[in-house]
Formats: structure tokens, sequence, C-alpha cells
């Protein structure tokens, strides 16, 4: 076994790996970008490493960099993690090359599934099922009526040069075959001047199920079951679970099995995952073949009691399996989701930002967390916006669904979009929890799953009004604060340290107001103002809002916020940055700005038109050079920033003093870009 | 520590009586107030709003520390006293926290009179430069007003205690390290272009402010010069060329941001040189008080019962609890801060007022505050009285009082009648602050009293040249004098001409003092020197 094992990778899955060499008592290299120096797996490491700078193709993705910090730090193997360098052939043999272990497959394994064309080939002659349908270059529609004839209806007519949908028809029976594939064909032919046409069997509810496999280099191969990945949006994986629901011994024999077969098909060694589609009458047919570890990994570590690095290790360091196909045991339902960094409700968009409040379930033998950041780190513009996964194991399906829902309502983040919103609507949706799975489950659910969140909110009594525990907040907290400057000031008794809107002849009462943004669907974000009267009591408030009245009393403790409204008492959560108020409540969170006039800016108008980066990105071009005058809207710096170009445009007119930036640079948002000043109106 | 055992049964009619009595004065009182605080009415409410400022209690609200205490002042200031309606005289003025800081805030009503300074404008506004300067207070001036009430110039602008004083105050209070910040959110003309002028900082909204000695009308009938106000005064003038504004803000919000932050930028060191310890409540509710006090002031009852609902943990150590029973003096705290509290249970004797001239000295020496609960017909009156010395020893409680140099305080909670008045700290004294409940009458002697002695007079007038009186007449000629007395004892009569500081829920009787012996705390306490005691 190996004593120091170098990781060549980040966040989650480098933290995670390390935890496993840790516990066999291997030492550990990490490697970093300059983004990277204060990052979790920096900190979880032995020794750590800079390996260049911020964007990928300069630091994690630098192979002779890397390979000669494994030298120079005497790490006799390279984890490759997932992603980055996991699936590179000529990384694998630059290693070979230098003598450090690669842990994963040789480097023929990942060239032989790289090329899709020739693993299906290849997969043919193992006898692993493809999905039917006629690849070749005789185009005569009858030999293609033939085959489709044969298959079965429906099937689907592809151009083999296409993509984007075009030259793309599902043909649900024979009548219809030959006008569809004429469709196809001008389709093809206008989009890609190419009319040749493949078909293939259409699956009407397919799902993605894979199969976990582990080869060592003795020739011994096991399949660790399947897991269920049906659940995703735009090919990407959301939820995770295994076994996979409705899964009989049977068919887990017989995809295990040419999982295998595909495996030693191509000589691999190691972890690896053979996805399969499979059909609702219980066919399925080979995809494709992970030749790494999966994100997805820890379900099957959950349910077999397996630990995947450690086999991954173990193997690579020339052990044999730790245990052979019969002693493969499946216990209970696990379950997996990836928390990212993104905003659901605008078609999924990355977000970055700092983690200003981070707070995640309690790990036990039911709830694992795999992450790579902590609270006050960064999710930058640079790498997968993933936060963490959060998986959850139970004796069943339903309990285990239970659990996963219970902790995404404990995994309460605040300064930045997530999907765990979006995620627990998921996780609680009757077809799901029905295990109605398929590929397409997103969008058949779709106006389920994105219910805004203004029914959400108004779906709960008022004893759950989060407004009214938002409210409750801020006034248990300034009560705090008032306390903390009496105890700071000279006269801590004094009664003008009280918080409670004391006045001459007249029953206090005070406004709190909030601004709650609500995200649409289509169009421009909704923006609701709401205004709360508060009365103190002699125990207390009265709250007015929305037409409602509230009896509201409480307690708060850093953020765990006790409120007992209409004298229902629950415990709810109360993350505050710069007013902007989450509430994480047992329905969700729930986000307010509270609108009050120390938190306004008041800016002058125009008189000094700071021109600053909108957010994070790089600039790609500069457009004006010092001394030049421009005119009201000349643009003047444009910058790349979430794939998207933003031109930077002068607001008025004026001359440009200096430039701070050079195309290439990377700029943090609220930056200036160029010093400006403004003409004399 | 004495603990007072109330001995109130909160069943009893009596009980139930009084407190249905007080609840409706109060209850008037709020009444009024409400009506006060719609200060010019709604169409100049609107007209107001419509320019973009902010009303002036709304100004008030944004400048005071979030959920922070207001001690309003005179409230009822103006009322009924001119043929035109004047709500609150025109101006808000009270004590208030700003940035952690207790403030005096000086807040014109543009919507009354287009906030133009009438007598009792004028008396309020000094009335509170007054309080700010005894007790160190910064000032904050909201200033939006038209200046002096032409109309009333006589009685507004030629006397000490007239509008030239507001500047004289500002200079002198600014001497004396006391801050004085104005904030522009209206006008400014003439006299008034001095408030900002002569503030340590001042803040001007723009498009709204202006400041200028004369304004347009003005300078084109002096010069022919014609201009706008904005660019005779505004802020931009006043910010970028004169100087005489110090902050640009570009709203009122902004504006009283900036002056919070002005507050917070003080550098304050408000010790206290007591001996302080943690506030607790009265062991009986301050609402009791309702059902205690009779709204028949010949009405006997035991001030202790008030104490009880005033000071913390109902804690009162009697001085000399035996001897001049008239008079009840002892040890106590309100809010946590030592007080001495002289309070009234019956007409002052010689005993009691040789009492309380000793325990007013005994407070002096130790530096804890007074705390008065008038309620006085006055000293006793007779022969046998005269002849021990009641004048002399009233004298020596007088005495006491007035030199007295520790804050004091006094609620009128019942009568305030003759000399009674002087010995319990009325207006004349110089309380800090001064209230009434609204229970309270003030005049120099009872009506009663006042329309028996001036029959009496005449009676013995007509005797003298043989006449008879008729029963009928006579009361004829009393009634006038009784009403009269009545009228003008009213507290809303007194606090309308700012004899005292503010007609107040007696419920809240234990809150007021507790903020204003802490806003008095803003100032050293000054060392008393006694006059001379005639023995």
């Amino acid at each position: 076994m190996f004593n120091k094992i170098l990781i060549a990778n980040r966040g989650e899955i480098a933290c995670r790996v390390i935890r496993t060499a840790h516990q066999m008592g291997i030492r550990c290299v990490a490697v970093y970008s300059e983004a990277d120096a204060d990052a979790m797996h920096v900190a979880m490491a032995d020794e750590a490493v800079c390996v260049g700078p911020a964007a990928s193709k300069d630091s994690y993705l630098k192979m002779d960099t890397i390979l000669q910090v494994a030298k120079d730090t005497g790490a006799q193997a390279i984890h490759p993690g997932y992603g980055f360098l996991s699936e590179n052939a000529p990384f694998v043999q630059k290693c070979q090359e230098a003598g450090v272990v690669f842990i994963g497959p040789p480097a023929d394994a990942i060239k032989a599934m790289g090329s899709k064309s020739a693993a299906k080939r290849i997969m043919e002659d193992a006898k692993v099922p493809l999905v039917p349908g006629y690849h070749g270059d005789d185009q005569d529609p009858a030999l293609l009526k033939k085959h489709s004839d044969e298959m079965g209806y429906p099937v689907l007519l592809k151009a083999t040069a296409g993509g984007g949908g075009k030259g793309m028809r599902v043909v649900w029976s024979a009548d219809e075959f030959t006008g569809a594939l004429d469709a196809a064909k001008r389709e093809a032919m206008n989009g890609f001047a190419d009319d040749t046409m493949l078909v293939e069997k259409y699956l009407t509810k397919p799902r993605h199920v894979e199969i976990q496999v582990f080869c060592d280099q003795h020739g011994n191969s096991v399949y660790l079951a399947e897991r269920d990945c049906s659940v995703q949006r735009r090919h990407q994986k959301v939820v995770e679970e295994a076994p996979a629901p409705g899964m009989s011994d049977e068919l887990r024999t017989a995809m295990g099995e040419a999982a295998v077969r595909a495996a030693e098909a191509i000589g691999y060694v190691g972890a690896g995952t053979v996805e399969f589609l499979l059909d609702e009458d219980g066919s399925f047919y080979f995809m494709e073949m992970n030749t790494r570890l999966q994100v997805e990994h820890p379900v099957t570590e959950l349910i077999t009691g397996q630990d995947l690095v450690e086999w991954q290790l173990a193997v690579a360091s020339g052990q044999t399996l730790p245990i052979s196909q019969d002693d493969v045991q499946i216990n209970g339902h696990a379950v997996e989701v990836r928390i990212y960094a993104e905003d659901p409700d605008n078609d999924f968009l990355p977000a970055t930002g700092k983690l200003e409040y981070l707070r995640t379930p309690e790990e036990n033998r039911y709830v694992r967390v795999d992450t790579g950041v902590r609270e006050g780190d960064e999710v930058s513009i640079y790498y997968d916006p993933m936060i963490a996964k959060l998986i959850v194991w139970d004796e069943n399906r339903e309990r285990a669904m239970q659990r996963m829902s219970q902790a995404l309502t404990e995994y309460r983040i605040a300064g930045m979009k997530t999907n765990t919103h979006f995620l627990k609507r998921l996780i609680d949706n009757p077809a799901f929890r029905n295990a109605e799975l398929d590929t397409g489950f997103i969008e058949k659910h779709e106006t389920d799953l994105f219910e805004s969140s203004a029914t959400y909110q108004q779906s709960g009594s008022q004893s759950a009004n989060p407004l009214a525990m938002a409210t409750l907040y801020t006034l248990l907290k300034q009560q705090q604060n008032r306390k903390q400057e009496a105890i700071h000031s000279h006269d801590e008794t004094s009664p003008w340290h009280q918080f409670s809107g004391w006045r001459l002849n007249e029953d206090p009462t005070h406004v709190v107001r909030f601004t709650q943004t609500l995200a649409q669907k289509e169009g421009d974000d909704e923006q609701i103002e709401h205004e709360i009267t508060v009365n103190w009591l002699k125990r207390g408030y009265r709250l007015t809002l929305d037409g409602h009245i509230v009896i509201a009393d409480g307690t708060l403790s850093d953020d765990r916020l006790q409120a007992s409204l209409n004298g229902h008492s629950r415990n709810a959560f109360v993350a505050e940055l710069n007013g902007h108020i989450t509430v994480f409540t047992d329905q969700g969170a729930f986000e307010y700005q509270w609108q009050r006039p120390d938190l306004d800016s008041h800016d002058f108008e125009d008189d000094s038109p700071s021109l600053t980066a909108p957010m994070n990105g790089s600039i790609v071009a500069v457009l004006v050079e010092p001394g030049q005058q421009v005119t009201k809207g000349t643009a003047m710096v444009i910058m790349e920033a979430m794939k998207m170009e933003h031109t930077i445009t002068a607001s008025v007119d004026g001359t440009v003093t200096e430039i701070f930036f050079q195309p290439g640079d990377l700029v943090e948002g609220g930056a200036d870009l160029v010093a400006f000043e403004a003409e004399e109106a | 520590m004495a603990v007072i055992k109330s001995k109130i049964n909160t069943r009893s009619e009596e009980f139930q009586t009084n407190m249905g009595n007080m609840k409706r004065l109060v209850q008037d009182l709020r009444e009024q107030l409400a009506e006060i605080k719609k200060g010019g009415g709604e169409a100049a409410q609107k007209k107001h709003l419509d320019r973009g400022k902010l009303l002036p209690r709304d100004r008030i609200n944004g400048l005071l520390d979030e959920g922070a205490p207001f001690m309003e002042l005179s409230q009822l200031a103006g009322l009924n006293v001119y043929k035109d309606y004047v709500p609150s005289a025109g101006i808000i003025t009270g004590i208030g926290r700003v940035s952690g800081q207790e403030c005096m805030i000086i807040a014109n009503d543009a919507t009354t009179k287009g906030g133009t300074y009438y007598p009792l404008t004028v008396k309020k506004h000094l009335r509170a430069q007054e309080i700010a300067e005894k007790n160190h207070l910064p000032c904050v001036y909201l200033v939006d007003s038209g200046g002096a009430n032409l109309p009333n110039q006589d009685e507004v602008f030629p006397d000490r205690d007239h509008f030239g004083r507001i500047f004289y105050n500002q200079a002198n209070m600014s001497a004396k390290g006391i801050p004085q910040i104005a904030v522009v959110m209206g006008s400014c003309t003439a006299g008034g272009a001095y408030v900002p002028a002569m503030a340590d900082e001042s803040i001007i909204v723009r498009q709204q402010g202006t400041i200028f000695l004369a304004g347009p009308p003005l300078v084109k009938a002096a010069t022919g010069e014609v201009i706008s106000a904005e660019d005779l005064g505004g802020a931009d003038v006043h910010c970028k060329t004169s100087g005489v504004a110090d902050h640009y803000a570009m709203n009122d919000q902004h504006a009283l941001q900036i002056a919070r932050q002005c507050i917070s930028r003080l550098n304050p060191s408000k010790k206290t040189e007591l001996d302080i310890q943690p506030s607790r409540p009265p062991l009986y509710d301050p609402e009791e008080i309702y059902g205690i006090v009779s709204e028949d002031l010949r009405k006997p009852y035991d001030v202790r019962e008030v104490i009880a609902r005033t000071v913390d943990g109902s804690e009162f150590d009697e001085f000399k609890q035996m001897y001049g029973t008239t008079l009840v003096t002892g040890f106590a705290r309100i809010h946590g801060y030592p007080v001495g509290i002289v309070a009234n249970n019956g007409v002052l004797f010689s005993e009691a007022a040789l009492k309380g001239a000793h325990f007013i000295e005994l407070c002096a020496q130790r530096n804890i505050p007074l705390v008065f609960l008038q309620n006085i017909t006055g000293f006793m009156v007779g022969g046998k009285y005269e002849s021990e010395g009641i004048a002399k020893n009233g004298a020596k409680m007088v005495t006491a009082v007035a030199c007295a140099k520790v804050p004091k305080f006094t609620m009128l909670i019942g009568g305030s009648f003759g000399a009674g008045n002087y010995g319990m700290c009325g207006r004349a004294y110089d309380p800090n602050l001064m209230w009434m409940w609204p229970n309270s009458r003030i005049s120099v002697m009872g009506g009663e009293q006042a329309a028996g002695v001036l029959s009496q007079v005449k009676r013995d007038n007509m005797e003298r040249k043989g006449e008879t009186w008729a029963a009928d007449d006579e009361a004829a000629f009393k009634k006038p004098i009784v009403d009269q007395y009545e009228h003008q004892g009213h507290p809303y009569y007194a606090s309308a001409r700012l004899w005292d500081d503010g007609v107040i829920d007696p419920a809240q009787t234990r809150d007021i003092l507790g903020l204003a012996i802490s806003a008095a705390l803003n100032a050293p306490i000054r060392e008393t020197r006694f006059g001379v005691f005639r023995m």
C-alpha cells in the first residue's frame, strides 16, 4: 500500500479521497490553484502545493506540473478524482512514464471508451445489449423502413451529422415513416448539407440505470449493484438512488453481468460505471462507460457498506478485490442530491458568491454530507458550482426519502441562490415518491417543481407565517443589539436603551418594512412590498401583516429563532446579511430584504460616474485608452461573466483618465475598471 | 429596604369608580392629542407630502434610533389660545435617542401656518433649548419654517425671551460644548437663517431647503434683482459656494441619516456619578394609579400608594416617617437611579416643612435627584400656625427647593395651590422637567376659596355701607369666579401656555421619570450652596 498519494483535484471529491486515505494512514498531497489557497481540501491535506492561476487549464489540468509535484513530494500515486484529468489517457501514460501510479484504469481502457462508436462495437462483440438500430451507409429508404419495422415502433430517425434536434424525428407507426424520413432528410440537408440518417429504437420512458463495477489487476471483477439516476435536467443528474426502484434480482444480475462483460472487454481496472437505458419492459441498452469514480458513488457505498475509495487504493496498489460477487450485499436504500449554487427558477443559471451562511444537517449513520466548502468560502466562476452532495440512507426508499426531505430543510445556505428549495420540492413530489421515474421526469412535472414561492408561502397558516417570523427576528435582534449597546455605555440601565418604541401618551407602534423578490418563470422578477405594523404588548408583540393579526413572542439565540405565533411555538433559523434576511422553516427558505433607512445608500447622481464590474468575470477587451474623450453610451470595456458578455459604457460624456485592467485579467464584481472624469454639465 | 405594602383593594367600588374616571380623562387626553397630531390638517399634509417632504413626526421617527423612546414636550402648547388653530404651537420638541445619544429634537411643522413662530412657538422653542442646556443634550433642529408670524410680531420679536433668544442660546450652548446640529428641510428665512448659520454642523436638502436673509420678493423690492429661491439659497449654493451648509442631502430621509451620522461622531462621554442598580419594575401595576386617585381633589388618599407604583420593587426607605406626617419623604430608585421623593400627604404644617427642608438638604449633599409628587392645597393657615412661625418654616423649605442644584422633577398629581406650589418645586423653582396629571389643577388658590375671599371682601364693604347681600346674589357673584378658576386651573389651560412640560398619562409616570433622570445625567450634577435659612 502507498504511504503518500497526490490528489489531482479540488472540492468535495478531493476532501472525500483525503478522508479515506487518512483513515488508512496514507499521507495526502493536495494541489491547488491561486484561487483555492484557502480551500478546504488544502486545509485537510498534509501538504499542499500551488500549481498555477485560477483557470483550470492553468492549474488543475497542468499535467507536467502536477507530476513534478508528485515527484517533489514523493507521492507514489495520483488520485484524479472525477473531471479534470480523471479520463485523460495521455495523463495516464505520463504517470506511467514517470513511475507514478495512476489510481484508475489503464490508458487503453480510457481510450476504448472515449470513442462512442468504437465503444459500441466493442460492446456489441462482448454481447452487451445496445439500443437496436441501423447505422449503415446504405440509405435506401426501403431498407431503413425494413429495419424500423423489425425493431418495432416507435423509432427515432437521426441525422448522423445532426445536433440540436435538427434532422431528428420520432416515428410512432409504420404509416408515418416515409413522410417523417423525407422531412428529417430535408432538415438535415439544409442544416448540415448531409442527409445520412440512422435509425434507432425510441424508448418512450427510459430510465437511466447504471452499474458500479470494480476490477483488480488479477482478473477479478465484481458489480456493486446499480444506481438509478433518471432524474436529470439537461443531461445533468439531479437525484441518484440505489438500489433502483422496482429492480428484480434477475434483472440486476443480467445488467450486472453485462456490465462486468463490458469492463472485461476493455481490460478494465479499478472503479468504473456502465450506464444503461432501462426500458419499461425491462430491456436495457448500453449507453456508455465512465472510467472513473462517479460523483454519485456514495449511494453505492451506503447500501453495500463498502468504501470505494479504499477499494481504488487497494486495487491500484496491486491488491485483490476485498470481496467476491457472492459477498456483495444490498442493505436498505440510499439517495443522493447535488446541492448547487444555481438558480432553478432562472433556467439553473450558475450562481457565484460567498457562502456567508452555511449550516449542514448533522451527520450520523443516516446522513452524510460530502462537501469541499465551509462557511465563508467562495463559490467562484472558475469551477463547477457544486456546494455539496447530501446523501442519506434508511431501511427502505420511503423512509430514506422522508429523511432526505428533512435533511434538505436542515441544509441552510444564505448569500447565494441554491437549488435546495427545488430539491426539496422534487423529493416531496408525489410522483417521485411513487418512483414514477424516467429521464423526462423534471420536464414532465415542471409546473409542480417550479411552483412559485408565493403560492408556497400562502399555503401555511398564520402560525407558520415566515414573514411574521422575519418580523419577530428583526424585533428580537434589535432588542439584543440595544442590550449590547447598553452594556458598552456608561449608563447601562438607562431606559433610553429600551427597544420598545416608547411614546408619550401613546401606545408604542413600529413599522417594519420588507421587500420580497419572487422569481418568475418568465419575465422579470416580481417585487413585493410588505409593511408590518408592530404593537408592543406586555409580553411579545402584536403584528399586523397583510391584513392578519399575529400575536408573536419568542427568543433568538444566534441564528435559532424560537417563534411563538398565535400561541403555536416552532423553531426556525434565520440568516441575516446586510439586511437580507433568510428564514429557514420546515416549509423551506424565505428571503426578505429588510428596508431600513440606515441601509439605504444615497448615491449622488452622475457626479462620479464610476465604471465598475457588474459581477466577477474576466476582461475580454478594452476599447478606450487613457486621455480619450468619450460621449455618453460609448462602449469602454467588454467583460465576460457567467458565459455572457457584458459591455460597460460611459454613463455621461467625459474623458478616460486611467484603465486598471488588461484583456484576460480576472476582476471581481464591484471593482473599478476605468477612471473617468465627467465633463462639466 | 422597606417595601410598601399596598392597602388598596382593586375590587372596591371606590377603586373602580376612580379607575373609570381617570380612564375617561386619559382617553380625552389621547383624543385631543390624536387631533393635534394631524398638524395643519389633511390638505396641508398632503401638499407637504406631495413636495417630497416627510411630515415632522415622521422626520423625528427617521432621526431616532429604531424603536427608541421619544419623550415629547408640551404636546398641548397653543391649544385654544389663539384665534388661529396652531396645534402643538407649530413646533414639535422632545428628547429622543439618536445614534445612542439622548438629544433635544426641535422640529418645525410647516403644515401648521407654514411653521411660523407664534408667541407660544417661541416659548416652546426656548423652553426646549433651556432643557437642552440644563441637561447638556445635543440639539437637532429640523428646520422648515417661514420665520416669525408677522401679525404677532410684537409678541415674537422684541423682548428678551423672543425670537432672538434662539440664536443667543445656540451660541451659548455651543460655547458650553453642547452640540448644535441644524437640518434645513424647508425655508430658513431672515432670522431663521441663523439657525443653520449658527449651528456647529448643518445639513441641507437639495430642492427643498433654502437659507437666506431675505427671500426673492424682498430682494426684488430692495435691489430689483430677480432670482429664484433655489439660486438664492438652495443646497447647491450653500454647499458648493457659500459654505453656509456643510452637508448636502438628496432628500429628507438622507438628511436625517446624515444628522444621525453627525451625532454618532460627537464623541460624547455621559459619565454618571450615581450609584446605579439594575432596574426592577414595581410590585404593583402602575396602571392601578387610576383607581387610587380620586377626581375630587378633596378626597384624601395615601400618596405611598402612588410611590409603590412608581419606584423599583416598590421599595421606599422613609425619612422621618413619624414626624411631619403630611409630607412623605424618602429614598427609592426609579429605573435603577437613586432618587429622593418628596410627596404631599395633606396640608403642610411647620414640622412637615422642616422635614422637607432637611430631606432636600440630604439629597443635595449626596447628589441624589429629587422627585416632587405635588398635591398641595397650601401651608396651614390660622393664628396658631402663624404664631408658630409657619411663614419662616415654609420659607426654609422654599429656600431648600430653590437652591438645590441636583436634578429636580415635579409631577403635579393633584392640586397645586398657593405657596404649596413653591415649596413643592413649582415652575418658578426650575425643575428640570415638570408634568401634570389630567386630574390635577393649578391656581393661586382653589376656586371656592377665591370666590369666598372675594365675596367676603365685597360683603364686608356692603355691610360697612349698611347694605345687605342676598344669598342668591352672592351665589351669582361667586359662580363666574369659581368657573374662571376651574377653567384656568385646568391642566390643558396650563399646558397650552407652557406652565409645564406636558400633561401625561399617570400610568407612564415611572417611565417618564426614568427617562428624564437619565437624560439629566448628561450634565454633571452641580454643587449646591443654600441661602440663609431663617431660624
